[in-house]
């Protein structure tokens, strides 16, 4: 990778710290400026999305795994914040520690049945899990079926922080944005995250070097459904709402396109990505179901020509190994 | 008196139909997946969409053309087929020396194409299309009503999944196919055109899918959305089987397909979803599948 | 018309240089075989052996340089086309099909030229493989596999024949009965490329030899240059 050193003269940090650093910033500007620029509700989908998409690009960029199930994360939480919030009355903080908790759960047994299969099996059986859940989502009464749970109330954070206040709102979901990005940061630049890349570029390797890999894989299944759950809830809190569209199969599609265009296992590709597709749904609303078609188009055309995302690209043009 | 529901036969046999009957579209399907898995290595996501292909191809045959099913159950397979093997031979094989991820990709982005499009063409609803003449009716056995129609596609398609396996075990064509599929390095090394033989491959398992949806056509109605209905529970099906065994693949099919219809009968409210859970346990259980060569 | 077959050969390798990957194996090799002939290259594990049928096969990942086949520049050829110009290879691990019967491997390669040797011969020269036509490929011993490997592609009518280590790991017994088959096919006009590593074995059937090493041909002799002072060297060079 890098001809650099590690270790630079005394005080410099190194190199690859550097890059992340100069691109961290670049996007803490651009998410300080946004709420202006465009409106706010949409970047804060936009956020959200962003994150959904930084929590499955753990799975396949990190550990070489393609969850095409995703949305079943996503959903769920999104379904038990609402109701948390809505129903039970909670704190929306604690709503979305719920709806993060259903969903690592859901990760985890979703995890074990299919970490042990490899590549192309476990795809299957992620669109398998997920449509159980999709049919558990259609039948039970308390997710009210096609109608979703609607009027979820903002609430106030942590009894203090009145939600319904945009510019608050705006806040708190950056933060519970960047908590995840970082967290994600920090899982792939880790001894957990460097084992995980042993264990995707060489398995057989890394067993024999006495890893139980089975369990790295699970534990980075497990940490990939939470972040999902956490876009999720929040989704919820910010729209207010939770519907079928959250666990149904397009929404797992929708993310794998987000990565994809965005740039597999690149930090940034998955938030550039999310942005994208948002922007061109929102753009292309108005054509129906022409989205559809454009974004399958879009998939094939980058699987074809551009399999490096655009964050891929732009690392490779600047030889930056960070992004 | 079983669970507490009061069951006729005519209710029992009823189902065990139905199940027989999306025992064969399973059968056919998860086929055409494992052929094409063993040859090209890739699970076809488009699947669930070439067999929506098929039946609208069946569709525009016999409402555009005037051509009756009998054409269709021969055109149709041909024409999908036909469009199968031109996807592998344009796109499919810019892929090949890939991380068969990117394969899956691509047929899975091919997928939401081909469903885009007759979406948007053909809307949601769905479009009737008749029984064959020559087929409707029904005999009376006594403890059931048998439709013609349906006991057709019962024993067609157990003769086209028997046909084909015994294409590929039996026949000098299936030797051809095996030793591509296992070696396809030495296949070719013996003069023997393997790209070429991939594509026809795909083109196959894609006419099957084609054909397992004229034959859905009279049944369920032709909607755009019938191929992503089905895909989730031939995924399933294809993952309790294993992936090595064509055999495998049309015992599983068809069983489950039964298992499925007689859940609707004692336990309805779960008919949905026990596929899903027999594969949670059989991958608890057996992760390569029942019949499966490999983890 | 025999005089000018005899004159040019039928194998010309120049400059033939190989890649596994970013491995860089091949470092160019240059040697020829004559019609007719038997040709072994030696060398030690490593040197490149395999490597270098494998390239003039066209199985090799990647290639460049010359190979000359019965008049026609082959480097840039497709395998497949390589051999229907009338190739073949009995590779060393001799990739005998699990998933077909015996009888479904021996017929599986395609004629690509008149004159392949009819069942009956094979079967005179393999008895054993008649007689376990119905098997399945895995469950074939070692020595029966190298026959089968070898007897499916005489079937095709290819007259070059390359053979890597066809006695490896095999009795006595055998290796005596693939020697003898050599000789029979040499007798019939087939012309032979083998690399062995037993040279002892080699030098029952073969005409000329070269060592490899490092990629490279290193020294080329024949069977008239092989004396006592020579063997030595020789030896020395094999790592024997």
């Amino acid at each position: 990778m890098s001809a650099n050193p590690i270790v630079t003269p005394a005080g410099a940090l190194p190199r690859e710290t550097r890059q992340f650093a100069v691109a961290f910033v670049v996007m803490l500007a651009l998410i300080a400026v946004a709420p202006f620029v465009a409106y706010p509700f949409f970047v804060m989908q936009a956020l959200c999305f962003a994150l959904f998409a930084c929590a499955f690009n753990l799975l396949i960029g990190y550990v070489g795994l393609l969850s095409l199930g995703h949305a079943m994360f996503l959903g769920a939480a999104s379904y038990v914040c609402a109701h948390a919030a809505k129903v039970w009355g909670l704190d929306p903080v604690l709503a979305i520690l719920a709806g993060v908790a259903c969903s690592t759960i859901l990760g985890f047994v979703a995890g074990a049945l299919s970490i042990r299969s490899q590549g192309i099996y476990f795809a299957m059986i992620t669109v398998a899990l997920s449509q159980m859940i999709f049919f558990f989502c259609v039948e039970a009464p308390f997710t009210h079926g096609e109608d979703g749970i609607q009027g979820v109330p903002q609430g106030r954070a942590l009894g203090l922080i009145d939600l319904s206040q945009p510019a608050l709102l705006y806040v708190f979901v950056a933060v519970v944005f960047l908590f995840g990005f970082l967290t994600v940061y920090r899982a792939v630049n880790s001894p957990f995250g460097e084992i995980l890349k042993a264990i995707r570029e060489n398995e057989p390797r890394a067993i024999s070097l006495g890893y139980r890999v089975q369990r790295y894989k699970l534990a980075a299944f497990v940490l990939s459904a939470a972040l999902a759950g956490l876009a999720g809830a929040t989704k919820a809190i910010v729209g207010q709402n939770a519907s079928l569209t959250d666990v149904a199969f397009a929404m797992s599609g929708e993310v794998v396109l987000m990565t994809l265009l965005g740039g597999m296992g690149t930090l940034y590709g998955p938030v550039v990505g999310a942005i994208v597709v948002v922007s061109m749904q929102n753009y292309l609303a108005q054509y129906g179901q022409w989205v559809t078609v454009i974004q399958g188009g879009v998939f094939v055309a980058c699987v074809l020509m551009f399999r490096r995302g655009i964050v891929g690209e732009i690392a490779n043009a600047l030889k930056w190994t960070s992004l | 008196m079983i669970f507490g529901h009061a069951i006729t036969a005519q209710q029992l046999f009823g189902q065990l139909l139905i199940g027989l009957i999306n025992g064969s579209f399973y059968a056919l399907l998860s086929l055409g997946l494992a052929v094409i898995f063993g040859m090209l290595n890739i699970v076809n996501f488009a699947h669930g969409a070439l067999y929506m292909m098929g039946a609208f191809v069946a569709y525009f045959l016999l409402h555009e053309l005037g051509l009756n099913y009998w054409w269709a159950l021969i055109g149709s397979p041909l024409i999908v087929g036909a469009f199968g093997a031109l996807v592998e031979r344009t796109l499919l094989v810019r892929l090949r020396g890939l991380d068969p991820l990117y394969s899956l990709l691509l047929t899975f982005g091919l997928a939401l194409v081909i469903e885009g499009l007759f979406q948007n063409y053909f809307g949601a609803s769905g479009k009737p299309y008749a029984i064959p003449p020559q087929l409707a009716g029904a005999h009376n056995l006594g403890f059931m009503f048998l439709p013609n129609y349906r006991a057709w596609v019962i024993g067609f398609s157990g003769f086209v999944c028997f046909a084909t396996w015994f294409l590929i075990e039996k026949t000098r064509v299936g030797a051809y196919l095996r030793a591509a599929t296992e070696n396809p390095t030495m296949t070719r090394a013996f003069g023997l055109n393997v790209p070429r033989m991939i594509t026809l491959t795909y083109g196959f398992g894609v006419g099957l899918a084609a054909l397992a949806g004229v034959l859905a056509a009279p049944i369920n109605q032709v909607r755009p959305g019938m191929g992503a209905d089905i895909i989730a529970v031939v995924f399933a099906v294809v993952v309790i089987g294993g992936m090595g065994s064509i055999l495998g693949a049309i015992i599983t099919g068809f069983t489950l397909g039964v298992v499925e219809g007689l859940t609707k009968v004692f336990y309805p409210e779960a008919s949905n979803t026990v596929v899903f859970v027999i594969m949670a346990v059989v991958l608890l259980i057996k992760p390569a599948g029942l019949f499966g060569k490999v983890a | 018309m025999a005089t000018a077959e005899a004159a040019a050969p039928t194998l010309v390798v120049s400059g033939l240089q190989a890649w596994y990957g970013e491995s860089h194996v091949l470092h160019g090799v240059d040697f020829e075989v004559r019609p007719g002939e038997v040709v072994t290259l030696l060398g030690r594990n490593g040197a490149g052996k395999t490597t270098t049928l494998k390239a003039i096969m066209g199985i090799v990942g990647k290639r460049s340089g010359s190979v000359v086949f019965a008049g026609r520049e082959t480097v840039g050829l497709s395998s497949d086309r390589i051999a229907r110009l009338g190739m073949a290879i009995c590779p060393e691990e001799r990739a005998i099909f699990a998933s077909l019967s015996v009888r479904e491997n021996l017929l599986l390669p395609p004629r690509v030229a008149p004159g392949g040797l009819t069942l009956e011969r094979i079967f005179a020269l393999f008895p054993n493989l008649a007689e376990r036509l119905a098997s399945g490929g895995g469950k074939l011993s070692g020595g029966e596999q190298q026959m089968l490997a070898i007897a499916r592609i005489l079937r095709t009518g290819a007259r070059f024949l390359m053979l890597d280590e066809p006695t490896e790991g095999l009795a006595p017994v055998i290796i005596r009965q693939i020697g003898q088959t050599i000789a029979e096919l040499k007798r019939e006009g087939f012309t032979i490329l083998l690399v062995e590593q037993n040279f002892r074995f080699a030098a029952t059937v073969s005409d000329r030899y070269y060592v490899m090493e490092h990629g490279r041909i290193g020294i080329g002799f024949g069977n008239s240059d092989l004396d006592a002072n020579n063997m030595e060297k020789l030896h020395v060079r094999l790592g024997v």
